[in-house]
């Protein structure tokens, strides 16, 4: 019962998220299909990839004609900074069965990481908290199969002009801003954001690797000369 | 071009990635410089995704008062800040945005 209720705690901390996420699911199933994937394709690619920047930028890149390997060593490279949340979550997992580090490693995107890391930081972990994660991560799981459907079938059906998207960076605000609570941490966070804003420009994502990469390392520095 | 290969390619390197680290760290310690490093993965991470998203408006940074995101951001920190509670945070932030795009 514990893992149920721990379960379910994920799917709760997750919940923001999807509404952020869904009409992005929507609209990458729109484009991949206009980009001359096929349905079966379009709708695959959510599962076998299962990252929402990396499908876009495959879609984009079937579109131009690109090569094969371009393309894969694109993914790779947008998809890089899972790296970084698989070293996070690596000390709360260690004492998993292999089973489930394969599978919550399938789920581990950055929706479900930032709740999850957050909830592990602050509370520790239990037997069962290995659940909240897989709560997060399989909502997360099951709402981008259903909007990249809809996006298929039915078009991008969301008006923009409701800004749902904007809920994902207002959910990232809300975990955030409660775990600045000494200098390295603020000092972390600002140094990664200015990074990722004069890094904007650089392809695959790159700057995001560049920012956090910064943000860890002033963090690090700044906690060390305390 | 087989658009199945692509996929299963960069499905198999991208789970590889998310795998990576959780396997190896079962199997060896983790130094701990790079456990207090790892601290600093979710600030650091967030914020990187945060400030692009509420700055970087049609493809260049937008100081100004009528970047509605920024400002709505700024309201939806400052609930963040004094209730540290989620759901107001993104209820402030909504409206927020939704008021000053009727403005």
């Amino acid at each position: 019962m514990e893992s149920r209720k721990a379960f379910w705690d994920g799917v709760r901390a997750e919940f923001p998220l999807l509404v952020g996420v869904f009409p992005f699911g929507m609209i990458y199933g729109a484009l991949a299909l206009n980009a001359g994937l096929s349905v079966p394709a379009s709708q695959l690619m959510s599962s076998i990839v299962f990252g929402g920047s990396s499908q876009f930028v495959t879609a984009q890149l079937v579109h131009e004609a690109a090569p094969e390997l371009v393309i894969i060593l694109t993914i790779a490279v947008v998809n890089l900074r899972h790296m970084l949340y698989s070293a996070s979550l690596a000390p709360y997992l260690k004492d998993l069965s292999l089973k489930w580090k394969v599978l919550l490693s399938y789920l581990l995107t950055d929706e479900a990481y930032a709740p999850s890391i957050l909830k592990y930081e602050k509370e520790g972990i239990t037997p069962t908290s290995h659940w909240f994660l897989l709560g997060a991560g399989f909502s997360l799981w099951f709402i981008w199969q259903i909007s990249t459907a809809l996006g298929v079938f039915l078009g991008k059906a969301i008006p923009e002009s409701w800004h749902l998207d904007f809920a994902l960076p207002l959910t990232f605000i809300a975990m955030v801003v409660p775990i600045l609570k000494n200098r390295p941490m603020v000092a972390a966070a600002l140094s990664a954001g200015v990074v990722a804003l004069l890094a904007f420009s650089l392809p695959f994502k790159l700057g995001l690797i560049l920012a956090a990469l910064t943000g860890i390392a002033v963090g690090t520095f700044m906690e060390g000369r305390q | 071009m087989n658009i199945w290969l692509i996929m299963l390619a960069g499905g198999l390197i991208t789970f590889g990635m998310r795998f990576s680290l959780i396997y190896l760290f079962g199997k060896f310690q983790i130094p701990e410089t790079m456990r207090r490093a790892l601290h600093y993965v979710p600030p650091a991470v967030l914020s990187a995704i945060i400030f692009p998203e509420l700055l970087y408006q049609t493809d260049k940074i937008d100081l100004s008062l009528g970047n509605t995101r920024l400002i709505a951001g700024i309201i939806a920190t400052l609930v963040a800040w004094y209730t540290k509670n989620t759901l107001l945070t993104i209820l402030a932030g909504m409206i927020a945005l939704v008021i000053l795009q009727l403005l």
